[in-house]
């Protein structure tokens, strides 16, 4: 489907994609350079004693003791913070109704979540701080905790805020045509109830930051494992009353971030209310524990769907219950109703469904705050929908690939908008459904289905299509009144030695943002990879901008960075032309020189050029000024997000005396639009096929009946290793979108978008013919035999 | 403040002298009084493998070993090898095959494949999935870090058959 685009100035093939990236050299020899990493003189250190119990009412604080002892610095309150910090709130005006209280960053008054930052102690070292932690008396009144969902709606449950009258944070409808008739109207309609499990994000690297305030200049520099160096220098300027010019956040090396590291965290802010207190940098490091309790947790769902269908297997409409359980808080700045919002608005969107009725309830707990994590409601949009559809195709006697096809959007629907509201430019739905069945040869793995289940082996096939929400516009957080920019900046200057720095707005937490951005910048200025070097993460030393998240890093920082490339292409050939005396139009750059356009012959070397434009611009016209640096911004322009599309499938062996899966086999074809880097695209995908299997196999924040947070080590929360993860195929279809100038799209959701959706399908294509089906992930040995009465309920 | 007492051992063939306190761990007396950061920290018990390195020709976990324990060992860090072929040669094709994403894992991951390759010939994909099955990566989803791994141990094999 590919059309000529309306970007002349488009190059399909971006250069450099066989060059392995800078920053993988580096870490290969142990030369990363992480937050706690780095040394400084004169720093200290801060350690949080944290709420033991998930709800309670804090009656008395005696830090007497911990203050006496030697090495101890301070010691701070959540009443000491509410002179330091100007509180914060978790809510946006695009989500009318959101409510959430203010927040300092240690609790006050009450505890509402075990592991909530109640008091912080500055130390001399990183073990006097905790020593004195443990010194710390803290008299708690015990409150009830309201921990599941259901308990938080129940009539007689405890309030998380006695302010409120019920635990309802938010709650919201979206309806299009009319889903009752349609299901009056429906020859079948399928039905289920998922439960799906609460995780975290567990970066190896855990959330880090040395603030150093120097109260002579009232200057704070922030070191920070942040995705979001200049959403987080707005914060810090804003709620410690600085000036914007004076603050400059630093993000070195992240060690994976995935959503989780730019949310606004209690021991962070702490960290920086202690600095500008003490006028010394000051770090604070989570240690395992610490994250597992006060990290952002994700995706506890609670989804009750019912779909309408033909009896020819057309989906004529969805009516979806999505409860959700969010923590104490809305987490600032960028709500924790996101999340559900955009579940709710995946339902259905791969298919030509008219009519929906869907409503979304955010709730209150006590347990830690959830919030935006990569791939953002996708894998509850897509497990539920392509739960549905699989249900109903048994039922319908048809093929998993026939009933989807029979729905999806097809070519000649486009531009769409699904029922939801979504409106996608064009996606490619029925070649990568095409692609995906010769992929994995599924007649053949059908066949060996059925011959291993006539010996009592049973696996299973599972398949999904799903569409991927990126580079999200202006209409995504600051219509809500939040200052996060949807736009992003490029400085670009050529060196006197003729090689290029690139300074983008976008940030690197391993996905490899410097080395596509070095690539873009390398095919549009016509020069090799190897010549230009990327900066970025310094709010300093960078252009104001969006930074990376929701897959905005290579579609809208990419076209920033082609941008300012072809501007600056354009000052070299007019220097060029002064130097050589022709005109900029008899000149190209190509090959790393300045060619002569007509006989692609070289006239000059950059480094000559530079040469003359900086040590000799005497030699050059009066009043001739060569520019030698050039900065461009650009704002995503068109639809609210470019969607990409893709289907996945599984294929697994379900052990049904143990309940324990082995995955055999799994599939992706995606279409993200022009591909910048292949191998970064392809392990992208992996990666978050991973993070999506874990999802559905392993990890789940399991909680006891008072609200204690049971799985909070390594050894407790399961998360995929080696030994348990298959090799992973993928194959692309590409359909440049409009939307850009550089027709590319994001990617970083699509593997955790519906891995976990197919492997639930799969599972519950091979319990099928034992009449046996798991709707509450992770599908855990012990779920599986519950589902197959091995174990009873 | 805690008593310090000496210590000397051997980390990346050169001699060290230390004062160490009793809980300091070898991973923080290598961080943060040597200031060689190569090894991290992701679990401070032993299950995610970050601060995997050698000591006296041994894979330990860093963080579960005291410094003081050290007195006489030879250690050796991501930082070292130097002359190693076999690390050396996954450093390459880790980088080549960007078999890491955000570098986190990658010190300890590089240590224990090296390991590996030094008690296993030629080991299939399946031996390598179960060795470093006991480092976590968030980023990679293992398939990269697997396909590295295995081009190494198959150049080594090859250019044994050939001598």
């Amino acid at each position: 489907m590919t059309q000529p685009s309306k970007y002349p100035e488009r190059i399909a093939l971006i250069a450099g994609q066989d060059r392995p990236r800078r920053n993988a050299i580096r870490h290969a020899q142990g030369r990363g350079r992480f937050v706690d990493d780095i040394a400084f003189a004169n720093l200290a250190h801060l350690a949080v004693a944290r709420s033991p119990h998930a709800h309670a009412k804090i009656r008395e604080i005696d830090v007497s003791r911990a203050l006496t002892m030697p090495g101890v610095v301070a010691i701070y309150t959540g009443e000491d913070m509410k002179g330091l910090c100007k509180p914060w709130v978790g809510a946006l005006n695009h989500f009318p109704g959101l409510r959430s209280p203010e927040q300092y960053p240690l609790a006050v008054d009450r505890v509402r979540w075990n592991g909530e930052p109640v008091v912080a102690v500055v130390a001399e070292s990183r073990a006097i701080a905790e020593d004195a932690v443990d010194e710390i008396k803290i008299d708690y009144d015990i409150l009830p905790a309201v921990v599941g969902i259901r308990a938080s709606r129940a009539p007689d449950a405890p309030l998380v805020h006695s302010q409120y009258d019920s635990n309802l944070a938010y709650e919201m409808s979206l309806t299009a045509g009319d889903a009752a008739a349609a299901f009056a109207a429906a020859d079948l309609v399928v039905e289920e109830v998922l439960d799906l499990g609460r995780q975290t994000g567990l970066t190896l690297e855990p959330r880090s930051i040395v603030a150093d305030y120097d109260p002579s200049l009232q200057s704070l520099t922030a070191h920070s494992s942040t995705q979001t160096p200049y959403q987080m220098q707005d914060i810090f300027v804003r709620h410690f009353d600085l000036s914007e010019e004076n603050v400059r956040v630093i993000a070195p090396d992240v060690g994976g971030s995935f959503g989780m590291k730019l949310h606004v965290y209690g021991e962070e802010m702490a960290a920086v209310a202690a600095s500008i207190q003490l006028g010394r940098p000051v770090k604070f490091v989570a240690d395992r524990l610490e994250s597992f309790l006060s990290d952002i947790h994700l995706r506890e769902h609670l989804v009750h769907a019912k779909m309408a269908l033909s009896k020819t297997g057309d989906i004529t409409a969805m009516i979806v219950e999505d409860e959700t359980g969010i923590g104490p808080f809305s987490v600032y700045p960028r709500t924790s109703a996101m999340e559900g919002n955009q579940a709710l608005r995946l339902m259905g969107a791969p298919y030509k469904m008219p009519n929906y009725d869907g409503h979304l309830s955010v709730l209150f707990q006590n347990k830690s705050p959830t919030c935006q994590y990569r791939a953002v409601g996708h894998p509850i949009g897509v497990s539920v929908t392509e739960h549905l559809v699989d249900k109903a195709a048994r039922a319908l006697g048809l093929d998993p690939f026939e009933i989807r096809r029979r729905n999806i959007v097809t070519q000649d629907m486009y531009p769409h908008t699904t029922a939801t509201g979504y409106i996608l430019e064009r996606l490619s739905h029925e070649d990568c459904l095409d692609r995906l069945e010769e992929l994995m040869d599924y007649p053949r793995l059908r066949a060996e289905q059925a011959e291993l289940r006539a010996k009592g082996i049973y696996r299973g096939i599972g398949i999904a299509a799903f569409i991927e929400i990126t580079n999200p516009g202006p209409a995504f957080y600051g219509i809500g009144g939040a200052r996060i920019s949807s736009q992003d900046g490029c400085v670009i200057k050529i060196e006197p030695s003729g090689k290029f720095r690139v300074a983008v707005s976008v940030t690197e937490q391993g996905q490899g943002t410097e080395t596509v951005m070095a690539q873009v910048a390398a095919t549009y200025l016509g020069v090799d990879v190897g010549i230009v070097d990327v900066v970025t993460g310094d709010t300093e030393t960078t252009p104001y901008g969006g930074a990376t998240w929701a897959s905005r890093g290579a579609g809208i920082g990419g076209a920033t960075v082609m941008k300012a490339a072809l501007a600056m292409k354009a000052n070299l050939l007019e220097i060029a032309s002064v130097v050589l005396q022709g005109k900029p139009d008899d000149f190209d750059l190509s090959g790393g020189e300045i060619i002569f356009k007509e006989t692609g012959q070289s006239a000059i070397t950059l480094d000559e050029l530079c040469r003359i434009a900086y040590f000799r611009p005497d030699t050059l016209p009066e009043d001739y000024h060569p520019q030698l640096s050039v900065s461009r911004h650009y704002v995503p322009q068109g639809t609210p997000f470019d969607f990409t599309n893709g289907v996945q499938a599984s294929y697994l062996e379900v052990d049904t005396e143990t309940g324990i899966i082995k995955l055999l086999d799994h599939w992706v074809v995606e279409d993200c639009g022009v591909i910048l880097n292949k191998q970064l695209v392809d392990e992208q995908i992996r990666g978050g096929v991973v993070h999506g299997l874990g999802g559905i196999l392993l990890e789940e924040c399991l909680y006891s009946d008072n609200g204690q947070m049971l799985t909070n080590t390594m050894a407790d929360y399961l998360a995929p290793l080696a030994s348990e993860m298959p090799d992973i195929h993928i194959d692309h279809v590409c359909t440049p979108t409009e939307m850009t100038p550089l027709g590319a799209k994001g990617v970083g959701e699509a593997g955790t978008a519906a891995s976990g959706s197919v492997v639930l399908n799969a599972l519950n294509d091979a319990l099928s013919p034992l009449g046996a089906q798991v709707t509450q992930t992770p599908v855990t040995p012990e779920r599986i035999l519950r589902a197959l009465g091995v174990v009873a309920d | 403040m805690d008593p310090l007492y000496p210590i000397s051992f051997t980390l990346n063939g050169r001699e060290v002298a230390q004062e160490v306190s009793t809980r300091t761990t070898l991973a923080d007396l290598l961080r943060h009084q040597i200031g060689l950061t190569a090894t991290h920290v992701g679990c401070e018990q032993g299950s995610c493998g970050a601060c995997s390195l050698m000591v006296d020709g041994r894979m330990i976990r860093s963080c579960l070993v005291f410094a003081i324990q050290l007195d006489g060992a030879a250690v050796e860090t991501a930082e070292g090898f130097a002359g190693d072929p076999k690390m050396d040669a996954l450093r390459k094709a880790f980088a080549d095959r960007n078999a890491l994403q955000c570098g986190f894992c990658t010190s300890g991951m590089l240590v224990a494949a090296r390991d590996l390759l030094n008690r296993e010939n030629a080991p299939d994909r399946n031996v390598i999935r179960e060795f470093i099955s006991g480092n976590f990566c968030r980023c990679t989803g293992y398939e990269a870090i697997v396909d590295a791994i295995s081009q190494v141990a198959n150049a080594t094999a090859q250019s044994r058959d050939i001598t």
